[in-house]
C-alpha cells in the first residue's frame, strides 16, 4: 500500500465516522463510541480486503462480514452507503419508524448486511457456519467477523472459538475491537478478559496483535491470515473508543449516548476538518 | 389398517433425514453430543461428511446452523427439547427466527415420557417457548408415519421450524396408504358430535383409544390430531367448537402455553366454548418409567376417557 492508498482509506474511515455521528444524532440514540473505534477496520475490509459486489449484495461467492458487536452498526452503515449499497440519506433515518437502517443489523432489510446481529456472542457462531458452508461447497470465499472486547465475556464466543479451531476454519478471521471500554466501565474493571492473546491461542487460533487504527498493520494482519492454514486467525486490534472525535475519545459515557446539537456540530466540524486536511493533501 | 409399527418418533425422524438427504445434498445435520439419543446418529453413520457434532454447546450450534442457512444450506440442529429450546432460546429467537433463516430445530426427549432422567430432562415448556417466537413453525407429530411426513414437509418448507421428538417407542395408528400430511392442517381421526377431543404428539394414540372406548358406551367424541401447533388450523377448531360445543385438549406438555392454550386462543376469539386442558398441570415431573409417568400424569387412555365421560355426563 502506498501513501495515497492509505490516505484514501483514512478519508473513507473519517467519512464513516461522520456517518456514525450523523446517524446517531438524528436517531437521538445509538452507540457512537464503538462505531468510531471500529471505523478503520470497516473501511479496510470493504475498500481493500473483501471480495464483494455492492450491486449484487447476495452474490453467492462473496466474502462475508458478520458484525458480531452489532450495536456498532452506524459506521458500518456509513461504509456500506459509501460503497454504494444504499443512499447516504438513509443514515438520517437511522432507528426511526419505517427506516431501512435498524438499531442493530438486519440482514433481511439492509443490503450488504450478511447476518442479523445485536445480541452479543451470536455473530461469531454464524460466521463459523458461513465459513463451514464455504468448506463444504469447496468455495474460496472468506468470512470475517468483528467482536467487541466486552463481548468476549459471553460464553458463546468460546463455544464458537472451540468449534472454529476443531473444524480447522482457516477461512475465518475473528477481529476483536479492543477499545478497552464497555457500558459499566473499563473491560478490565468489569470482568477482566486478559490475557486475550493467550486465550485465543489456547483455543487453537493463530493470533496477531495490531493497532486497529494503523492501516498498514491491518493490511499486514489480514494478508498474513490468508497464509495461515488449518486454523482460524484472531486479530486483536487495539483501538480507542470514540476515535476521531476529541471529546468522545476514551470516554465510557459515549458507549451508548447520542450527541446533542452542539456536540453533533463540534464532532462534525472536527471530522470534516480531518477530511478536508486529508483531501487537500491527496 | 396396515401393520402397527412400534417406534419412537426420534427414530422415525433420523430415518426420514437419511431418506431425504439422498436427494437433497443441502441437508446438513448438527447435534450437541446427543446423536445416539436424538437419532441423528443414523444420519451421521450414513452421511459422515454432512454431520457435525458441536459438542455440549447448544447456543453455538444454533448460531452455526443460522450461518449455514444464511449461506444457502438446510441445517438441522438437534438436541434434547430442554436444551435446544431452553438453553438456546435466545439464539433461536435472534439468530434464526428474526432473520427467518431456514433452520430446522429438532427437540428430542420432549415431555415427561423422557422417563428416568427426571425433571431436569423432561421438557414441558418447549411448545410454549417456540410458539411465542414470531416466524417459528411448531410441529409435534404423533406416530412413525406422521413424523416421516412432517420431517419431509419441514425440509421442503423454507423457514424456521421446531419439530418435537419423543423418546418412548409408541404404536403407529396412521395408515400410510391413506395418510396425507399438510403443514398447518389438523386431521379428524374420529367423527363425533357430543364433544371434541383435540390432541397432539405422543398422546394422540391414547386419545384415539379413549374415544373408541367411549363410542362403545354411546358417547360420540370427535378426535382431532393437531400435528402443526403453529400455525394452528383455526378452521377445524372453530368448526368443532360450533358443532360439538365442548372441547378437551390433550398434550404431554405444561397446560400453560401449549396446545390447550393455542386452542383457547382460537375459540375465545371466534366461538367461545368450555375447554378442558389435560396435560401436565403446571408442575415438574420426576424419575420413573415412561409408561408409569404417563399414567401418573393422567395422560393415558383410561384417564382421557374418564375426563371426557365426566364432562359429557355433567353437561
Amino acid at each position: 500500500m502506498d501513501s495515497s492508498e492509505i490516505k484514501q482509506l483514512q478519508i473513507l474511515a473519517a467519512k464513516a465516522r461522520l456517518g456514525a455521528i450523523l446517524g446517531t444524532y438524528h436517531a437521538k440514540s445509538g452507540h457512537p463510541g464503538g462505531s468510531l473505534s471500529a471505523a478503520d477496520i470497516f473501511a479496510y475490509l470493504y475498500e481493500k480486503e473483501m471480495n464483494i459486489d455492492p450491486k449484487n449484495p447476495k452474490w453467492a461467492d462473496r466474502d462475508r462480514f458478520v458484525l458480531s458487536k452489532g450495536h456498532c452498526c452506524p459506521s458500518l452503515y456509513a461504509v456500506l452507503a459509501l460503497k454504494g449499497y444504499f443512499d447516504w440519506d438513509e443514515l438520517t433515518k437511522l432507528r426511526q419508524v419505517g427506516a431501512m437502517l435498524q438499531g442493530h443489523p438486519d440482514m433481511k432489510g439492509t443490503p450488504g448486511i450478511d447476518m442479523s446481529t445485536g445480541s452479543l456472542g451470536q455473530g461469531i457462531s454464524a460466521a463459523c457456519g458461513m465459513a463451514l458452508a464455504a468448506k463444504l461447497d469447496n468455495k474460496d470465499y472468506r468470512t470475517y467477523t468483528l467482536l467487541g472486547d466486552g463481548e468476549v465475556e459471553e460464553g458463546q464466543v468460546w463455544e464458537a472459538a472451540m468449534f472454529a479451531s476443531h473444524n480447522k476454519l482457516d477461512n475465518l478471521v475473528v477481529i476483536v475491537d479492543q477499545n478497552g471500554l464497555q457500558i459499566d466501565g473499563s473491560v478490565e474493571d468489569v470482568a477482566g478478559i486478559e490475557p486475550l492473546d493467550k486465550k485465543f491461542e489456547s483455543f487453537g487460533f493463530y493470533v496477531i496483535k495490531i493497532d486497529g487504527h494503523d492501516f498498514e498493520q491491518i493490511a499486514e494482519a489480514l494478508d498474513k491470515a490468508k497464509t495461515v492454514k488449518g486454523q482460524p486467525t484472531a486479530i486483536l486490534a487495539k483501538t480507542v473508543k470514540g476515535k476521531g472525535v476529541s471529546f468522545m475519545e476514551n470516554q465510557v459515557g459515549w458507549h451508548g449516548t447520542a450527541p446533542n446539537k452542539e456536540q453533533y456540530e463540534q464532532a462534525t466540524a472536527e471530522l470534516q476538518a480531518e477530511i478536508d486536511r486529508l483531501e487537500g493533501n491527496c | 389398517m396396515s401393520q402397527v409399527i412400534k417406534k419412537a418418533t426420534r427414530e422415525s425422524f433420523g430415518e426420514a433425514l437419511c431418506e431425504l438427504a439422498e436427494e437433497n445434498k443441502d441437508i446438513i445435520v448438527f447435534d450437541a453430543d446427543l446423536a445416539a439419543a436424538t437419532k441423528t446418529g443414523i444420519f451421521k453413520k450414513q452421511y459422515p461428511d454432512r454431520f457435525f457434532d458441536c459438542g455440549i454447546a447448544e447456543g453455538n450450534m444454533i448460531g452455526v446452523a443460522a450461518g449455514m442457512a444464511a449461506a444457502g444450506k438446510i441445517p438441522v440442529a438437534a438436541s434434547f427439547a430442554m436444551f435446544a429450546t431452553g438453553r438456546a432460546f435466545e439464539q433461536i429467537r435472534n439468530s434464526v427466527a428474526y432473520p427467518k433463516l431456514n433452520v430446522k430445530i429438532a427437540g428430542s426427549h420432549a415431555g415427561i415420557s423422557t422417563g428416568e432422567d427426571g425433571a431436569t430432562h423432561q421438557c414441558i415448556e418447549d411448545i410454549a417457548i417456540m410458539r411465542a417466537i414470531p416466524n417459528m413453525m411448531v410441529l409435534n407429530p404423533a406416530d412413525h408415519w406422521e413424523m416421516k411426513a412432517a420431517t419431509k414437509a419441514a425440509i421442503e418448507y423454507n423457514g424456521p421450524v421446531y419439530i418435537r421428538l419423543g423418546r418412548l417407542a409408541i404404536d403407529s395408528f396412521n395408515d400410510p396408504e391413506n395418510y396425507s400430511f399438510e403443514l398447518g392442517k389438523g386431521i379428524t381421526l374420529h367423527e363425533g358430535d357430543d364433544i371434541t377431543v383435540i390432541a397432539t404428539g405422543l398422546v394422540v394414540n391414547e386419545a384415539l383409544k379413549a374415544v373408541k372406548e367411549l363410542e362403545a358406551e354411546g358417547i360420540n367424541a370427535r378426535l382431532i390430531n393437531i400435528h402443526t401447533i403453529k400455525p394452528i388450523d383455526r378452521d377445524i377448531i372453530i368448526k368443532a367448537a360450533k358443532e360439538t360445543g365442548r372441547i378437551v385438549t390433550v398434550e404431554e406438555h405444561n397446560v400453560i402455553g401449549g396446545l390447550g392454550d393455542a386452542v383457547c386462543e382460537v375459540v375465545s376469539a371466534e366461538c367461545p366454548v368450555k375447554v378442558t386442558k389435560l396435560g401436565v398441570q403446571d408442575r415438574f415431573g420426576y424419575s420413573g418409567p415412561a409408561l408409569e409417568l404417563l399414567d401418573k400424569f393422567e395422560l393415558t387412555q383410561p384417564h382421557i376417557a374418564k375426563a371426557v365421560r365426566d364432562i359429557v355426563k355433567e353437561a
